[in-house]
């Protein structure tokens, strides 16, 4: 639901995702995050980072309003995700781009038809499609690939179409869960170039990551969750790890 | 929503169709044997039900006059009769009718001696029912008419007529039931496996943006293309076998034709196209749109 008129409560105007004292149990009763804070401005590049069951997920699965906190609020852009009802979540989710460790690919489909396919969920026009999907093939650097299936693709590849079909309809933000996770390190230092050049576009980055390489070569912000809680949130920081 | 996202929409589902052979296939053989059985059973029942109502059409109920009874009383009686909801038709009989007719029916030229009409008081009406169940309410209420003097029915041939309907209409109901429910059961079985290999596709979808529209239309549009498939084989297969079975019928039991009235192929279509098409496009569409609903909640 829009916030505008109570926007200026909850977010400043350079803010983008406002976290308000957010908690999420289960039905355990376990709390996979507790009391969570984390304001994140336009164009941040922000790193999520801490070990299994730290509540990254969790985090995630909120911010793509695939769950709502137990308490506290969430807000991203003109949205108060605790109030948007069900029916409104494809239109939020069309400002968020999502990349997954698995790539999550369409197997069935050459490189060119995955792109398209998430414009056209977006009802965008067949020839604006024609032109928008070769400009974003060319900028993740696979403008001669169009017509690969993924199985023909390498990791990183197949990463690049994933960066690809979540930035074809253009998203303030981008959430990417592990993208690194499955690939070799020169393939991840390729990623990680790529979703830099990005964030220098304008799109806002927010980055889960166990990789601790990346994290210090980086210099980003770092935001470093145990058991749920957030334990540092670090300008130019480097990844802390447990013990 | 634009008209190349309907054009997109339509050809997604038919594509879905052709990526997941496998289980469409499994869907179109499930749908076409219970609608094959259903065509079946609905062939014969058909057949069965218009026999019985060849049967019903010649039973009448035949209303004699009070002695010295006015021709405007007869056409009185005729009228009443006439607009009852029960009667089919009627047929007036007149005594020097009924004489001829019995005359050239059992006399021939004996008939001679006879100088006046022996059935001169016999004038009748015959009168065939739409449904023989109502015989017994008509008789009795064309006793209670003044003029008449008696009513002549066959009251067995009515109840065993009418008790066989009633037999035909519940076996019917309870066999279409019982094919139907297996229909669904086994249709929403095959599409819960379809969806649950495609739960990827669907997550992904309504991870980029999605509506529960966009995501569920191509699997919806797959269901009744199904369905439309599954119910136009068996169509197809009961055209070709309708015919043969009956000619074979004919052919080896010759007494049966004489006896009995088999509908053709165009009159048992008539119901059986609209009503199989219709389930079959009922139970696609049900059978995906139910399935779908389930992985919607992401």
């Amino acid at each position: 639901m829009a916030f505008s008129r109570r926007k200026k409560k909850y977010m400043e105007d350079d803010e983008v995702i406002v976290i308000d004292n957010v908690s999420k149990s289960y039905q355990t009763g376990i709390y996979a995050l507790d009391n969570i804070n984390i304001r994140i401005k336009k164009g941040e590049f922000v790193f999520i980072v801490g070990d299994s069951g730290s509540g990254k997920s969790t985090l995630i699965k909120l911010l793509l309003r695939e769950l709502t906190p137990t308490e506290g609020g969430i807000y991203v852009m003109n949205y108060n995700l605790n109030k948007t009802p069900h029916r409104k979540i494809p239109k939020y989710r069309r400002n968020i781009g999502v990349v997954f460790q698995d790539f999550r690919l369409l197997k069935d489909r050459n490189v060119y038809e995955n792109v398209a396919f998430a414009q056209r969920i977006v009802q965008v026009p067949g020839k604006q499609i024609r032109k928008n999907v070769p400009a974003i093939l060319a900028t993740v650097g696979l403008a001669g690939k169009y017509k690969a299936k993924p199985d023909r693709l390498s990791g990183g590849e197949q990463q690049r179409v994933a960066i690809a079909r979540a930035l074809v309809n253009r998203p303030s933000i981008l959430l990417a869960d592990e993208p690194t996770g499955n690939l070799d390190p020169r393939n991840s230092m390729e990623i990680m170039k790529l979703l830099e050049e990005i964030n220098e576009a304008g799109t806002t980055i927010i980055m889960v990551t166990h990789n601790k390489e990346i994290v210090n070569a980086m210099q980003k912000r770092v935001i470093t969750l145990r058991r749920g809680v957030v334990v540092s949130d670090v300008e130019r920081g480097v990844y802390v790890d447990e013990d | 929503m634009r008209i190349s996202t309907f054009f997109y929409t339509l050809w997604q589902g038919i594509k879905n169709i052709f990526r997941n052979k496998l289980f469409s296939l499994a869907s179109i053989a499930t749908i076409s044997a219970c609608l094959f059985l259903f065509g079946m059973f609905y062939s014969i029942l058909a057949n069965f039900q218009n026999i019985v109502k060849t049967a019903e059409e010649g039973v009448c109920v035949v209303v004699f006059f009070d002695e010295g009874i006015t021709q405007k009383r007869i056409d009185e009686i005729q009228e009443i009769i006439r607009r009852r909801a029960e009667v089919s038709s009627i047929n007036y009989v007149s005594a020097d009718a009924a004489w001829e007719q019995f005359k050239s029916e059992y006399l021939g030229d004996y008939s001679d001696g006879f100088t006046e009409n022996p059935l001169a008081n016999d004038s009748n009406i015959e009168i065939y029912l739409n449904d023989v169940s109502m015989q017994s309410a008509l008789v009795t209420y064309l006793e209670s008419l003044p003029g008449v003097r008696e009513v002549k029915r066959s009251e067995l041939t009515a109840l065993t007529l009418s008790n066989a309907n009633k037999l035909i209409g519940y076996i019917s109901l309870g066999i279409i039931a019982i094919l139907l429910a297996v229909s669904v059961f086994l249709i929403s079985n095959t599409v819960t496996i379809g969806i649950s290999v495609r739960k990827e596709e669907i997550s992904i979808m309504k991870y980029i943006g999605a509506t529960d529209f966009f995501v569920r239309a191509p699997f919806v549009i797959e269901g009744i293309l199904i369905g439309l498939v599954g119910a136009a084989i068996p169509l197809g297969i009961i055209y070709f076998v309708y015919n043969r079975a009956l000619n074979f019928i004919t052919g080896q039991f010759s007494v049966l034709s004489s006896l009995l009235n088999f509908l053709s192929i165009e009159e048992v279509f008539r119901i059986l196209v609209p009503v199989s098409l219709g389930i079959g496009v009922g139970i696609g569409f049900f059978g995906s749109f139910t399935t779908v609903r389930k992985h919607l909640r992401v």
